[in-house]
């Protein structure tokens, strides 16, 4: 049986791309189990963000009688949408809008500047700190969280939107990626532009990073998720509630003992007000984040 | 060699301009993530109390993994507790999350199916929400009166109260099979132990409780390997699917003996990703529990950030933190061995049955495109 492989005339392609066919029937029964296989993980997939719409128009009491349907008895924002203000939550979006803005940018830069120069420029010490870059991306980031609190204590960033921001302006995986981008883009066009004897940061500005297009918008992407649904740093990096984010507000919601009842309404207005910008990102720019998820993998 | 000694006029300039670009990052990367790791090394085996700067503690050995490890007490057990929860975590959720991302993207991946694009969507966008936007809807889904126990109630089964129940549900099965009386537990196990708890309670099985957070899991990160697994899929050849076809191999045998060994690659990758992540969990035990019920969900990623967050213990915080991040090395390590081991075996085995000549090199060609990717 292994020699068959080897056998050399496969003349007629086209039949063989399936094989000798079951019988129709068999055929037909099997594409039907995958559909329904398919259809239930869908189901089971799409039904909590349904039920998150749905409850966000509910009042408590309807949340808690019917949490499965997904039309409210009388539709309402009054325990939700309408109670998101008094908890501050307007505060949390313009922070969040704000810390992603800022790292989204400034990792976008920081990253492909570091990738290119560990991608084509020759300096010394270039391979220590490659390895350092890999190494440093092996560290498991839960483990840091006291370490990361200590340090932003000791340099007074404790709590300020400057201790949010700076240590998220850039990450390892990121440096990685555009690396690996720019050793695989031909290095003619630059020594091209080179012997016009453009400057090094010109060089990179105007003619490689346009060229990495892609890996630039998947680094994007990836940042913007990225620091838009971070958490566990946000708990470490403040303590003042008018520098919650969306997570850490939204934990507060969670923990916290506000006024009367389960309060769901309100709390899964706000989750899903929080998923809406990554949503919208992710539906436009699908394809690099399934780019990304591979290129992100080393990320961990 | 040419290139490089062509530049040789620039080089310096050169040199300057690459330590230029690469500063931003060093700086960044060296304050926040190196000196951490060096303060916390210090903090681990110093008696800095958290007030003023650390530098001025003096050094106390390994009196923090000492209290941690060896001495019987509260620290030992709250560890030993957090231990045997995220074992069970890692023991449920790295095979199931690995066997659904398979099932799901080798499903995905027929030829006449329409409509994958859509259903590759929905299996992926948790991967992209945010965990507390998720755990939120969770919290709701598994209330005692919730979603998931109405969709139970219709097939008879009367739910537990999910994030409320420390029951263990291995104990739960063994007693409900009359194996094991939870009224007087066999003394064999219960006398005996390690690291403060009995064996009695290590051989618990995971709370309830923790089973909705395994859930919770294998939902949210199923469709980013199911991503990986789907790409490593359009590399499996064709032609030697076909050949196997051809000599009236059945989708079993294909699957067993030419797609698994394709997608050894991705899926040691995903496997390793899988145990790196479980071994952290957090977000989700601060978010629903802290811990609770009965400590049944405590992790070491959350035990460390409360003992120095709660209970101020900055050197046994960080002591957990490198506790933890030893078991993950040793966890990869392990991985990586046995995974090695797996790859000479079969084929030495595989005499009678179908060993396509190509899977060896298949299996190269799919590990340097995973590699580079």
């Amino acid at each position: 049986m292994s020699t068959a492989v080897a056998t050399p005339p496969r003349a007629p392609l086209a039949p063989l791309t399936t094989g000798p066919r079951p019988p129709l029937a068999g055929r037909v029964i099997k594409i039907v189990i995958a559909y329904a296989v398919l259809i239930l993980f869908a189901l089971i997939y799409i039904y909590p963000f349904l039920i998150e719409i749905a409850t966000s128009f509910k009042t408590g009491a309807d949340a808690t009688a019917h949490p499965l349907s997904l039309v409210p008895s009388t539709w309402t924002t009054q325990e939700s949408f309408s109670q998101l203000e008094g908890v501050n939550f307007p505060r949390w979006f313009t922070n969040s809008v704000v810390v992603a803005l800022f790292v989204t940018v400034g990792r976008v830069f920081f990253d492909s500047l570091a990738g290119y120069a560990l991608a084509r420029l020759h300096f010394m010490g270039r391979r220590a700190i490659n390895g350092a870059i890999i190494a440093v991306m092996a560290v498991p980031g839960v483990v840091l969280l006291i370490p990361k609190y200590l340090v932003l204590v000791q340099l007074h960033m404790y709590d300020t939107y400057y201790g949010m921001i700076i240590p998220l302006l850039a990450d390892a995986a990121g440096v990685f990626i555009m690396r690996q981008f720019f050793i695989s883009i031909p290095v003619e066009v630059e020594e091209a532009a080179r012997i016009d004897s453009a400057g090094t940061f010109r060089l990179f500005w105007s003619v490689v990073l346009p060229m990495a297009r892609p890996a630039v918008i998947t680094l994007t992407i990836l940042s913007f998720q990225g620091s838009w649904n971070e958490f566990s740093y946000f708990l470490v990096a403040r303590g003042s509630p008018q520098l919650n984010t969306l997570t850490t507000g939204v934990a507060s919601l969670l923990s916290g003992q506000l006024g009367a009842g389960n309060q769901f309404p309100l709390k899964l207005a706000a989750a899903l007000l929080m998923t809406i910008p990554t949503a919208v990102v992710f539906f436009v720019f699908q394809r690099y984040f399934i780019r990304g998820a591979s290129a992100g993998a080393v990320k961990g | 060699m040419s290139a490089t000694r062509s530049r040789g006029g620039i080089r310096g300039r050169e040199g300057i301009a690459g330590w230029l670009f690469i500063t931003p990052v060093v700086v960044i990367l060296g304050l926040f993530l190196l000196l951490p790791i060096i303060v916390a090394i210090w903090v681990s085996i110093s008696d800095w109390s958290g007030k003023g700067s650390p530098l001025n503690a003096s050094f106390i050995g390994a009196s923090n993994y000492e209290t941690l490890l060896v001495k019987p007490g509260l620290s030992q057990q709250d560890l030993g507790a957090s231990l045997r929860n995220n074992l069970y975590y890692v023991i449920l959720v790295v095979p199931i999350q690995t066997v659904l991302a398979l099932f799901l993207a080798t499903i995905l991946n027929a030829r006449r199916l329409k409509g994958k694009g859509f259903f590759r969507t929905a299996f992926y966008f948790p991967s992209v929400t945010s965990s507390v936007a998720i755990v939120t809807v969770f919290l709701f889904m598994f209330t005692g009166t919730g979603v998931v126990n109405q969709i139970l109630s219709w097939f008879g089964i009367h739910g537990p109260n999910w994030f409320n129940d420390p029951r263990g549900v291995l104990r739960l099965i063994l007693s409900g099979l009359h194996i094991v009386n939870t009224d007087n537990p066999p003394g064999w196990l219960t006398s005996h132990g390690f690291l403060g708890m009995s064996w009695y309670d290590w051989l618990s099985g995971p709370s309830v409780a923790m089973c909705a957070l395994i859930i919770l899991a294998v939902w949210t990160t199923g469709g980013t390997f199911m991503l990986m697994f789907l790409a490593a899929l359009q590399d499996v050849p064709d032609d030697v699917v076909e050949a196997a076809t051809v000599d009236g191999a059945t989708r079993w045998q294909i699957f067993r003996s030419v797609t698994i060994p394709a997608l050894r690659p991705t899926l040691f990758l995903v496997i390793t990703l899988g145990l790196i992540g479980t071994w952290q969990v957090f977000d989700q035990i601060y978010l629903t529990g802290q811990g609770g019920p009965a400590k049944t969900t405590l992790t070491p990623a959350f035990l460390s950030y409360q003992a120095a967050f709660g209970d101020f213990k900055w050197g046994q915080g960080a002591a957990i933190a490198f506790i933890l991040f030893a078991i993950i090395v040793v966890m990869t390590i392990i991985q990586r061995i046995v995974m090695r081991e797996r790859k000479t075996l079969p084929r030495r085995r595989r005499f009678g049955t179908a060993a396509p000549a190509g899977t060896e090199n298949t299996t190269m060609a799919a590990s340097s495109t995973g590699g580079s990717r």
